[in-house]
């Protein structure tokens, strides 16, 4: 399987990059390259121009800004896996990290590449969207931010406007203490795509009354999605086995669950269910351990 | 489009379609045929090199990509010809190896991960091949060449030091 004919332009500069993509209606931009090469290897996405960003400069880093963390779209997604920064500020973050991929596919691909390619099977769209993050874009005509709740609207498509290029992701720190995080997921074999994934991040008071609640679900939807209400209606509990099932029920029985060739809708369903009161009491029994 | 690739330490300029893979320049232009065309979309792990020495799939990269970067293919694994570095004589050792076709790109995966971990669990060898897929040896011996290789090459390390 081999990619169908394209030009290839390494632009310097953001501005550069962005007249190419304003100038060609079917170029992309190409950042690790982990999903689109497979793509255009399965002739899936046939782009006539590849804008490669991975040498314009300040694309790439992550920061502390405070109340988020920061990522460079070129950030590599080993690079995070590694940083301190993540594993003390984005605790979600760094346990989802190790379920991307594998290794050699986590050397090459990028964060922003993850974000921008929506799939539906991604664990880092998950855990943006768990904790209501965001994106920054860039094009000729000016610049943008979109919530994550906002951004993802099917498999493999974003409300990114046309032409703009994905530059930064932006993930909310939870300030301590007390927090707590679970994320669980269901493959055919480790590092395969997911059929179901969720993420869950939680925060407890010294009585261990949760304060704070997040959980999110992925894999077996069009795209990531929050719940809402179940994040909602476990503020206040003590996070029990009880609390959790009765959160849980109704808001996944009405998820628009995928079906395909690997996996039903219902055993996706019942593996959601499960896998999310498996990433909460992980969370709850990791924040109870941080406030001894 | 014209190139210069460095592999294995040698600058070697190239004339490719953009669209030729890492992979494909390797085996069709340099004629370096050690890393080996398998599923050619990421899966299998058979075109496993090192990209300034982190493992990742030849088939994943456009050779154009890689411009700049330092590629290593398991040709640069052995002193000299007709030898064996130490991982690849463990795999011999330990049966690690059938038809082949995986075993570049598991020596290649097993060399980034004993340079970073000497003394690397059972479990963390599991995981750090978890990438590449096997369809002979059940992969039990190939655990077991890591952990020999693993071995081997502590003795030696304490040996220099010595
Ligand atoms: S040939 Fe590259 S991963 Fe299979
Ligand atoms: S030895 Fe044949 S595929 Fe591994």
């Amino acid at each position: 399987m081999k990619a169908a004919a394209f030009d290839y332009i390494r632009p310097k500069s953001l501005g550069e990059a962005t007249h190419l993509l304003a100038a060609n209606e079917d170029a992309r931009v190409i950042a690790g390259g982990q999903t689109l090469v497979p793509m255009m290897a399965m002739r899936l996405a046939r782009p006539t121009l590849l804008v490669d960003i991975a040498h314009i400069d300040g694309l790439s880093g992550i920061a502390d800004c405070g109340s988020f963390v920061t990522f460079g779209a070129m950030t590599r997604q080993a690079q995070a896996e590694k940083s301190a920064l993540v594993r003390t500020r984005l605790p979600l973050l760094a346990a989802a990290l190790p379920w991307v991929g594998h290794t050699p596919t986590r050397n090459r691909g990028t964060i922003g590449g993850s974000v921008a390619n929506a799939d539906p099977a991604a664990e880092i769209p998950l855990v943006l969207v768990t904790l209501e993050g965001s994106i920054c874009w860039t094009s000729v005509s000016g610049q943008g931010e979109i919530a994550a709740v906002e951004l993802f609207s099917g498999p493999m498509s974003t409300e990114m406007p046309a032409g703009a290029i994905l530059t930064e992701v932006r993930f909310p720190v939870w300030e301590g203490p007390g927090i707590g995080v679970g994320f669980h997921e269901a493959s055919a074999r480790r590092s395969d795509f997911a059929y179901v994934a969720t993420a869950a991040q939680v925060q407890l008071d010294r009585m261990g009354r949760c304060v704070r609640c997040s959980i999110g679900i992925g894999g077996a939807l069009a795209f990531p999605q929050r719940l809402p209400r179940a994040s909602k209606a476990l503020e206040g509990t003590h996070l029990t086995a009880q609390d959790i099932a009765s959160a849980l029920s109704s808001e996944i029985a009405a998820l628009e669950i995928m079906t395909d060739g690997h996996a039903s809708a219902a055993y996706r369903r019942r593996v959601a269910g499960a896998l999310a009161a498996r990433a909460l009491t992980d969370a709850r029994n990791q924040a109870q351990g941080a406030h001894v | 489009m014209k190139i210069d690739l460095i592999v294995n330490g040698h600058k070697r300029p190239l004339d490719v379609e953009p669209r030729v893979t890492l992979l494909d320049a390797l085996r069709d232009e340099l004629r370096l045929t050690g890393a080996h065309t398998g599923c050619e979309h990421g899966v299998c792990g058979a075109c496993t090199v090192l990209i300034d020495g982190e493992p990742a799939r030849s088939c994943l990269i456009f050779a154009v990509q890689a411009e700049g970067n330092a590629v290593t293919t398991i040709e640069a694994m052995a002193a000299g010809p007709g030898e064996l570095g130490v991982i690849q004589d463990a795999f011999c050792a330990t049966h690690g190896l059938q038809c082949g076709y995986c075993t570049p790109g598991m020596i290649l995966t097993a060399h980034a991960l004993l340079r970073d971990k000497p003394s690397p669990t059972r479990e963390e060898i599991v995981d750090a091949i978890s990438g590449n897929i096997c369809r002979c040896t059940g992969y039990g011996q190939i655990v077991e060449a890591i952990e020999l290789a693993a071995q081997r090459l502590r003795g030696a390390n304490a040996e220099a030091v010595r």
